[in-house]
């Protein structure tokens, strides 16, 4: 039973984390038709340019709360046994 | 000798030093010289990882698309965020297998997966032919750059001559570690140069980024959005070549196998969060293309215009050092291929393919001599068989990203079967190879790479699912 518990949770943990991955996938590939336009000029960037960088920069955001995430939920033992 | 050749001549020589240098003390066995030991901590993966990656190719490819094409140049930003992305749910997973199977290249890799010698050849084989294009790339950019930097006093071909034979000594001696104490000076270099001119010159033409965008919106509006000045680049053919070279891009042996020297997964992990952050200098490269682009139209080659921007706004001495930063960029990918295409012809191609009893030792030393081999091709092609720069890299990744069938199912599906993702790869790459040279790509307006990963992909998936699965590892 604690066995199955815990690949429970460690699945609970890594699905977390493909959700917050796929992220950056649909803002920088799926959203770029609906970005490719010059106005608003944002801090002198071009709108789409704007909205790439934005995501670039976000990025790194996503994926360490992502890490958290993976860490919280994936019990720390687990970790070590390998 | 002036200044500009002081720098650049300077800069070769101190990186080879310091090349040479890393090795010393290591006794060099295959663990030591490809993977590191399996003993790099966070900084050093991250600056072998931005060594490998960030390339001439920044300098010269992004610079030159934002001046000719325009916008389908942002697709460079993109890409990589995406790469580094699903690199930090595929590289622990690799590296866990790496470590405890003992894996020191991608080869090795699907050897072990899918239990079979022969793909493991096949996959060398692809590797192979991957990196040569790649490498020639490095080379032609380090000469075209010292050649302008130096104001022609060293011609290309010369300089390709001495600075990757320098190359070649480090290599030889240090493997590896020599490929990542080089990376320091790279990278300082690298990014010195690009803030200074990225920063610099839309300042000194326009008073700002703003106002060169401005001055670029009053003029050509349509030069910043997709499709850019290339119709067939439209958003539909960003979006595909962002997905196929986003995730490509670990496909590269010689990526894939720098993965295995870290010494934990949470490096790996840590790593991918903190990569995209390395794209802003390309961010800044794009500034000098567009500056370009307004102050000096009509270039014929726009690979041409970061240097040549460079050359009309700054001192021949710091011309001199960017010809230096760009001759390092060059050198570290350079060192890296090298060192992957060798230990692929020694330890993949010759051990498993035609002698499988040979010790590890032969196998290093083969690898040694497969560094001169490998170098000597890539110095012929370079020097005899020039090509234009971008063209030859997608080419390079269309062929090399037909191994992420095989690879990611390899880790996360159990029911893959090896006859599915031989058909998967070979169908692939045959697609590839037809659409590419048949000049078919963009192949109804999605990148041909990407075509050939979405047929290779269903077939993998389809074949396995009729055939018996692979062995559990």
């Amino acid at each position: 039973m604690a066995a199955s518990d815990k690949e429970v949770r460690m699945r609970k943990g890594t699905r977390f984390a493909l959700i917050l991955g796929a992220v950056p996938f649909v803002m920088l590939v799926f959203a770029l038709p609906f970005v490719n336009r010059i106005e608003p000029v944002i801090l002198g960037f071009p709108f789409v340019l704007f909205w790439i960088l934005l995501w670039v920069i976000l990025t790194p955001a996503v994926l360490f709360l992502a890490y958290k995430i993976e860490k919280k939920f994936n019990p720390p033992d687990d970790e070590a046994k390998r | 000798m002036n200044p500009a050749l002081l720098i650049i001549f300077g800069t070769i020589l101190v990186s080879t030093i310091v090349g040479v240098y890393a090795g010393r003390r290591v006794k060099m066995n295959l663990e030591n010289w490809t993977v590191g030991g399996r003993r790099f901590g966070g900084v050093i993966i991250w600056l072998l990882m931005a060594g490998e990656i960030y390339t001439t190719f920044t300098f010269l490819g992004a610079s030159g698309w934002a001046y000719s094409k325009g916008a389908p140049t942002y697709y460079i930003l993109i890409y990589g965020t995406l790469a580094y992305t699903f690199s930090f749910f595929l590289l622990p997973e690799i590296w866990k297998l790496g470590k405890r199977h003992g894996l020191h290249t991608q080869p090795d890799y699907f050897i072990k997966v899918y239990g079979s010698r022969a793909l493991g050849v096949f996959v060398a084989a692809i590797g192979i032919l991957s990196i040569l294009p790649y490498l020639q790339l490095q080379l032609a950019g380090l000469g075209f750059i010292v050649e302008v930097a130096s104001n022609g006093a060293i011609g290309s071909k010369l300089a390709i001559l001495i600075s990757f034979v320098l190359t070649c000594v480090f290599v030889y001696t240090s493997g590896i570690r020599g490929s990542a104490w080089v990376s320091v000076i790279k990278d300082v270099m690298m990014i010195a140069a690009v803030a200074i001119v990225g920063l610099g010159l839309p300042r000194l033409y326009f008073g700002g980024i703003g106002k060169m965008f401005k001055a670029i919106i009053a003029q050509k509006p349509e030069h910043l959005v997709f499709p850019g000045a290339s119709p067939s680049m439209d958003v539909l053919w960003v979006m595909s070549t962002v997905l196929l070279t986003g995730l490509g891009f670990y496909m590269w042996p010689h990526v894939f196998g720098s993965a295995f020297s870290a010494k934990s997964e949470k490096v790996l992990k840590r790593n991918a969060i903190i990569m995209p952050f390395y794209q802003i200098p390309i961010l800044l490269v794009f500034m000098v293309g567009f500056t370009a682009f307004l102050v000096l139209p009509g270039l014929k080659n726009g690979d041409t215009a970061f240097l040549a921007l460079v050359q009309k706004a700054y001192p021949s001495w710091f011309l001199g050092f960017v010809g230096a930063a760009g001759a390092v960029t060059a050198m570290v990918p350079a060192s890296i291929l090298v060192l992957f295409a060798a230990t692929l012809l020694a330890k993949n191609v010759y051990q498993a393919g035609f002698n499988p009893g040979a010790s590890e030792a032969t196998v290093m030393r083969l690898s040694r001599v497969m560094v001169l081999v490998v170098s000597a091709a890539a110095l012929l092609l370079a020097l005899f068989l020039p090509n234009a720069l971008v063209d030859l890299l997608l080419i390079g990744y269309d062929g090399a990203s037909q191994l992420f069938p095989g690879v990611v199912l390899g880790l996360f599906w159990k029911r893959v079967s090896r006859t599915g993702v031989v058909a998967g790869l070979i169908t692939g790459v045959a697609i590839v190879v037809f659409l590419v040279f048949g000049g078919h790509d963009p192949f109804l307006g999605l990148n041909a790479g990407f075509v050939a990963l979405a047929v290779n992909a269903v077939i993998a998936v389809g074949i396995s699912l009729l055939t018996k699965s692979r062995k559990a590892l």
